[in-house]
């Protein structure tokens, strides 16, 4: 089965170093996102500060819908979801393969972000584990979900507009333990981040189960 | 106990009873009877909407058998999908190929992913015709034709035991479409099944030991030996 997850990661992944989407779109439009959260607050400078780990994850939830609108349209737009199927690649491996592609390309974007958080609201980074666990393991979570998802709006007609409305409400808790990991990661609050960090690993692991084991039936054309 | 040299033994590659298959909840296949043996061409005909493509469809696993009974070389078409699945070369309306690939890297994917061997994939591409200066080029750049023929070497590189092939003239060049007719006719002989569903009535007929008329997704006509 790993065998054919590196090779759907592999492919998706291709597809998008080829296209260049992320590099000159996405991460641009993650970094104008965050330059105009800039422009909005920095006149309460003490807001900002307090709010840098929520505007980086609502960021990073923007950058997932993009992520996973791509990712879904690859198989749904010239039938080859249905070819998946006819070559007998696992469902389960399609799931873990795609959604390490999604993962992929966030983590890319949230280096990037961290990077202009650090320089655009002068965070500082006071506990680094801390903060690289909190991305790998929110990024488990969001990628996971974000494909599941993805797979279940993917023959609704009006799928672009259906997933973000699926999509955030289930990433609530992602949101709120990352924030709050980040908030310690950061320094910016007096919060236990690695018991935040508890609930985004217990998140990411029952997504990544369910989606292992429904995407079959999502894949499935009737 | 070997059988006598001149013996016929018919094996049915295909067997469907009653068979009705829904799409949302109308019901595309109404009671389908049908029997092909190993190395028959099947012409399915029949107008829009008769019914073809859902059987097509039916047969390769990826339509749920509502009703009625099915089997597909020996797996039942209710419990053993999947491995009908790996069984069957489909080549449907859509090609399934991904814009920012190349033709090669295509065509390697879907080799690796179906277990068929990658080193078939460059030999596969000279036999569908696809030109040399192509193997290297994103599929997104490519004519709807040029697109159908690499859709088309992506079930040869299958080697399938049973082809299923939807309107696979629509599109192609004169060259194209006689090359079908070979692969067909070559598939044939190494004793593949082959289901086509075309409005290339003439074209087809030259290949078909028997047609399908289909309509109202139910058979109104099955004659065999059209020749």
């Amino acid at each position: 089965m790993w065998n054919d997850v590196w090779l759907v990661a592999g492919k998706d992944l291709r597809i998008e170093w080829r296209s260049r989407v992320t590099f000159s779109q996405v991460l641009p439009f993650a970094l104008l996102v965050l330059v105009l959260f800039g422009f909005a607050l920095d006149a309460n400078r003490p807001v900002l500060d307090a709010a840098t780990s929520g505007l980086f994850w609502i960021t990073v939830l923007f950058v997932a819908l993009t992520a996973v609108q791509r990712s879904t349209s690859l198989e749904t737009t010239d039938g080859a979801r249905r070819a998946l199927l006819l070559a007998g690649v696992e469902p389960a491996a399609v799931f873990l393969g795609k959604a390490l592609a999604v993962a992929v390309q966030l983590l890319f974007v949230e280096v990037v972000l961290v990077g202009g958080v650090i320089i655009l609201y002068n965070a500082a980074v006071e506990s680094f584990p801390l903060l690289v666990a909190t991305l790998l393991a929110a990024t488990i979570g969001i990628a996971a979900t974000g494909t599941l998802l993805g797979a279940l709006v993917a023959g609704v007609r009006a799928r672009e507009t259906v997933l973000p409305i699926l999509l955030l409400p289930v990433l609530a808790p992602v949101l709120i333990g990352a924030t709050r990991a980040f908030d310690d990661a950061l320094g910016t609050a007096a919060v236990d981040g690695w018991a935040w960090l508890g609930l985004l690993a217990g998140f990411g692991m029952i997504n990544v189960v369910l989606g292992a084991l429904a995407y079959g039936v999502l894949l499935e054309e009737t | 106990m070997s059988a006598p040299a001149d013996s016929v033994t018919i094996v049915s590659i295909i067997r469907l009873r009653a068979a009705v298959a829904l799409i949302g909840r109308f019901p595309a296949l109404a009671g389908i009877d049908l029997e092909v043996g190993e190395g028959e061409v099947v012409l399915l005909q029949g107008p829009n909407g008769a019914g073809k493509s859902t059987l097509l469809r039916l047969c390769a696993g990826l339509v749920r058998l509502e009703s009625g009974e099915g089997e597909v070389l020996g797996h039942d078409l209710r419990t053993s999908r999947p491995a009908i699945r790996r069984s069957v070369g489909l080549l449907g309306h859509d090609t399934a190929l991904y814009d920012d690939l190349t033709v090669r890297e295509n065509l390697e994917f879907w080799a690796a992913a179906s277990r068929a061997d990658v080193a078939s994939v460059t030999p596969a591409m000279d036999r569908i015709g696809v030109a040399d200066r192509l193997h290297d080029v994103s599929v997104g750049l490519l004519s709807a034709g040029q697109r159908r023929r690499v859709a088309l070497a992506a079930v040869v590189v299958r080697r399938p035991q049973v082809w299923l092939l939807d309107e696979p003239h629509a599109g192609l060049d004169p060259d194209g479409r006689d090359l079908v007719d070979e692969l067909v006719g070559d598939a044939a002989r190494a004793g593949a099944t082959v289901l086509v569903a075309s409005h290339e009535v003439d074209r087809t007929l030259d290949l078909a030991t028997r047609r399908v008329v289909v309509a109202g997704g139910t058979i109104v006509k099955d004659v065999a030996d059209v020749e």
